[in-house]
């Protein structure tokens, strides 16, 4: 069909209204180039992520042997080693440091959506986001003047675990705050109107009903301190052999990643990169879990 | 340190009677004193966190309090450091820390502003999430990787291509070619503040992408109808509109960047403590001077000189925290009134 | 293709009967004409089927109950329904003075600026002031001079009939004005680029009853000068401001088709077609 089956009921404009100006072909110019670098920005942002992985992986894959897993590292001139004791170290301090945190962080966030009540929330929800805010390094050099220094007296595993600790603790709060506060209001109401007290329902309905969040916000904490170096230099400060003592020094996979890759030995080198590319398997897996599992909902 | 609670025997004292209009008194005492001390516990775990906070700036001050009073203002104008004459002035590595977050801030605002607005205004629906999601990932990797890929990757490229061609194209432009002076050594602020720019641009991203999404469909859709074309409608009605909660976002990242140790202590080169001009030069951050120097400080002062670089730093950090959080509140807070006008 | 040759001549409308039109090649106003038209939304059709004709410095209501694709219709007379997400599809022709909004090589930004529209909210551009926001579509397509800008903002409010309120605060926000004011000030910001044809979608749906006479009182005021189409779920307010009328509803398929269009007066009092006569009595809807 056509405009021309029907008559116009109106004499039709001489000139098409829409026509091109040079001024107007500028605007239109200008739209094109900037959707253009847009697009570029967003390019760049995305191949990023993919120039540092696949050059990881190149450089890293070579090195990923058995005895890279299972030996301890060597004093230079002998071939072969591996990062063995950073990696037990770092399952160590990450499990203390869950220890350590994961009750501060989930008991904050229960009495954040629970208990608390006006002012006392502000300011705990705002000393959270400043401790989150903190200097990984800020965070270490608190740690050793805490308890390196007088309390523990040298360089320990526990003082490790701390301070990872402490990096945690508001990633977990900000999770689980999220998580509780999307727990339907009538489930802990059905549980109060039986009698059960208020604890018990936390424990036995609110808890259990936000396990999956919950599971996310600590994965997410243990992931993003498991990858933290700077403030295990100054409270663990590092162990090329095994160590299951908490107060004494401890390897970590970004230590010895570290010591690794400022040595002057291409050897040396090449294990770094390994050591690099477990660090991001194991934490870009666990990233990449908790955020699709928690994808549109939580944060 | 608060213990799990989920061992508290009263947990058992429940009796099984129990009903909601005489629960009190009907409730073992049990019951109540179960609140209480489940309530408590929650309490101290909340509490930690201030006083984690409260001790992190109370300790830090103590040990930085000698250095501070013994230099006084000269801890931040001096740009002398000798351990050995016991002279300890700040200002080389404040230098390099905002020189380096700036440089960061400078790149990866545009950048990142982009391929947010890319995110939401351009891209087909299907491939908003992955490439939301891909560069969020880039937050997800260790700064120690990081440090490592610039150390190994971006420094030599930067050394042979990326520098000698700014000093050959900016560098004979006036005032601004004086940033791109001297050798092309790779390891400098220059390289410092690109890897940081990476580093701090998922967060520019995310907050950004959060501040746009907020802005009302009408806004744009006011601009189309005057026959605005689509650029016209994000930076007449759009940009304006977000433009607080993008500024949080850049700070956001600047505070990010601020604290940032290894990647930066891996490239920025941490040779030299002259000021000069141009960004091709080697320097320090406070978080790289630290992490170098902290295990050295072998005597009380230095030591104390050293603590107090963490002091400064962490005040910054903190005031540029806040700072942020004050911006996208108050867009936040905006978009809400602007919802219910 | 849904509906006949026949009963699209039935459907446009002859010369119109009140307006005197001039003969020769002048234009008697802008003027525009759906032929055949249907909308999708991705694969749900909303519309089907439309024909109409939309009279020169006339104001065209079209009501219907909510859901009939009023919204829709109006949105694909200036293209503003391809802004935002979803694959949205339009069949059939959009003629403005007798050219195709929808020929290949029309681009959307090109026609609505020459057809404007008005929202259901009033939406001033918060970060800037009154004055600028008039001249905000102005300066897109000019580098207007001190004294145009101001000439425009005095006209343009004054035509919007706000003028007077707002004249000693140009340089406040356009945010600052009261909801009515608001939507005074969108329709002065449209009048600024001087369109062919306003349309303005439901524009009083956000305001109170004295606001509501004021834009109504506007409407009247502006058809002397411009074509206007109006969508309205207030049937009083087509009898109060609209020399044409047209109905639409969706039946089951919720696709929305126009039922039966009028000049007003005919429309209500004497419906052809019983849907209409069952809506306009307030019947449903």
């Amino acid at each position: 069909m056509t405009g021309a089956v029907i008559a116009s009921p109106y004499p039709v404009a001489p000139g098409l209204p829409f026509t091109d100006d040079s001024r107007y072909r500028r605007r239109r110019a200008r739209s094109q180039a900037m959707a253009g670098l847009i697009a570029f920005a967003a390019f760049l942002g995305v191949s990023i992520l993919w120039i540092i992985l696949g050059y990881v992986t190149v450089k890293g894959a070579p090195a990923l042997n058995l005895a890279f897993f299972t030996e301890r590292p060597l004093p230079y001139g002998e071939v072969g080693g591996g990062i063995a004791p950073a990696i037990t170290g770092s399952l160590m301090l990450l499990v203390v440091a869950a220890v350590l945190g994961v009750p501060i962080g989930i008991g904050a966030a229960i009495f954040l959506v629970e208990y608390g009540k006006g002012s006392i929330i502000e300011g705990v929800r705002f000393a959270s986001d400043l401790v989150a805010g903190l200097p990984s390094i800020v965070v270490g050099v608190f740690v050793w003047a805490a308890l390196v220094r007088n309390v523990i007296g040298n360089f320990s595993g526990l003082a490790g675990a701390v301070a990872l600790a402490i990096i945690m603790v508001p990633i977990i709060i900000r999770t689980v705050e999220a998580v509780l506060n999307l727990v339907p209001h009538t489930l802990r109401e059905a549980g109060l109107a039986l009698g059960v007290p208020k604890w018990r329902v936390i424990l036995g309905v609110v808890l259990p009903t936000a396990r999956a969040g919950i599971v996310t916000g600590v994965v997410l904490s243990v992931a993003r301190a498991g990858g933290e170096t700077a403030p295990l230099l100054l409270t663990t400060l590092g162990n090329q052999f095994f160590n299951w003592d908490l107060g004494k020094p401890t390897g970590a996979i970004p230590i010895q990643l570290y010591n690794y890759a400022v040595a002057p030995y291409p050897d040396w080198h090449e294990k770094a990169w390994g050591a690099a590319l477990v660090l991001i398997l194991v934490v870009g897996v666990l990233s990449i879990l908790t955020r699709v599992a928690t994808r549109g909902s939580v944060r | 340190m608060a213990t799990g609670p989920t061992t508290h025997p009263a947990m058992t004292a429940l009796p099984p009677n129990a009903r909601s209009g005489d629960a009190a008194l009907t409730r073992a005492p049990g019951g109540v004193d179960g609140d209480r001390a489940f309530a408590g516990a929650t309490l101290a775990a909340a509490l930690a966190v201030p006083a984690i906070l409260l001790a992190v700036f109370l300790l830090l001050a103590i040990d930085a309090e000698p250095a501070l009073t013994r230099f006084g203002a000269s801890f931040v104008t001096s740009s002398t450091w000798d351990n050995v004459k016991e002279q300890f002035g700040t200002l080389p590595y404040i230098y390099g820390t905002v020189v380096t977050s700036l440089l960061a801030l400078v790149l990866a605002t545009p950048v990142g502003l982009g391929a947010a607005l890319f995110i939401t205004e351009y891209a087909p629906r299907r491939l908003r999430t992955p490439v939301a999601f891909t560069i969020e990932l880039l937050a997800a990797i260790p700064s120690i990787v990081f440090g490592l890929w610039g150390f190994f990757a971006l420094t030599p490229v930067m050394r042979s291509t990326v520098e000698p061609f700014l000093k050959a194209t900016i560098g004979p432009v006036p005032v601004v070619g004086a940033l791109f002076q001297g050798p092309s050594l790779g390891k400098d602020l220059f390289t410092g503040g690109v890897i940081l720019a990476i580093m701090i641009l998922p967060t520019v991203v995310a907050i950004s992408r959060e501040v746009l999404l907020a802005v009302p469909t009408m806004q744009r859709e006011g601009m189309l109808a005057l026959g605005a074309t689509k650029w016209e409608a994000i930076s007449g009605a759009v940009l304006p509109y977000a433009r607080a909660g993008i500024a949080g976002a850049a700070i956001l990242g600047l505070a990010r960047a601020l604290g940032e140790t290894m990647a930066v202590t891996m490239v920025i080169g941490n040779s030299s403590r002259k000021i000069t001009g141009s960004l091709l030069t080697p320097g320090y951050t406070m978080a790289s001077a630290i992490a170098n120097q902290f295990n050295e400080a072998d005597n009380e002062l230095y030591f104390s000189a050293v603590v107090g670089v963490a002091a400064i730093l962490l005040v910054v950090s903190a005031l540029v925290n806040l700072f942020a959080r004050v911006l996208i509140w108050s867009i936040t807070r905006n978009a809400a009134q602007g919802a219910r006008a | 293709m849904t509906a006949t040759h026949s009963q699209i001549e039935a459907l446009v409308r002859p010369e119109p009967v009140r307006h005197h039109v001039p003969h020769g090649p002048e234009l008697p106003g802008h003027w525009m004409q759906v032929i055949n038209l249907s909308v999708w939304y991705g694969a749900r059709q909303a519309v089907e089927g439309v024909n109409m004709t939309v009279r020169p410095k006339a104001a065209t209501a079209i009501i219907g109950p909510s859901g009939c694709g009023k919204s829709t219709f109006i949105r694909c007379l200036n293209r503003m329904h391809e802004v935002g997400a979803g694959v949205n599809r339009v069949s059939g022709q959009v003629l403005l003075d007798g050219h195709d909004i929808y020929a290949p090589s029309v681009d959307p930004v090109k026609v609505r600026r020459h057809i404007g529209m008005v929202f259901q909210r009033p939406n001033p551009f918060p970060s800037m002031s009154v004055a600028e926001n008039v001249v905000a579509g102005l300066r897109l397509v000019s580098n207007p001079t001190k004294s145009q800008v101001d000439e425009t903002v005095e006209r343009c409010l004054d035509q919007a009939a706000l003028w007077d309120e707002v004249k000693d605060k140009l340089s406040a926000s356009g945010a600052s004005l009261s909801g009515g004011q608001q939507q005074r000030l969108c329709i002065a910001r449209a009048l600024a680029v001087s369109p062919d044809v306003l349309l303005m979608d439901e524009p009083c749906s956000a305001l109170d009853p004295i606001a509501t006479a004021k834009i109504e009182q506007l409407i009247i005021e502006l058809k002397r000068d411009y074509t206007i189409v109006i969508v309205t779920h207030n049937m009083q307010q087509a009898q109060r401001v609209a020399d044409e009328t047209a109905f639409f509803l969706a039946a089951e398929d919720r696709i929305g088709r126009l039922v039966e269009m009028a000049p007003t007066g005919q429309l209500f009092a004497h419906p052809a077609d019983e849907r209409t006569a069952a809506y306009v009595a307030g019947r449903f809807g």
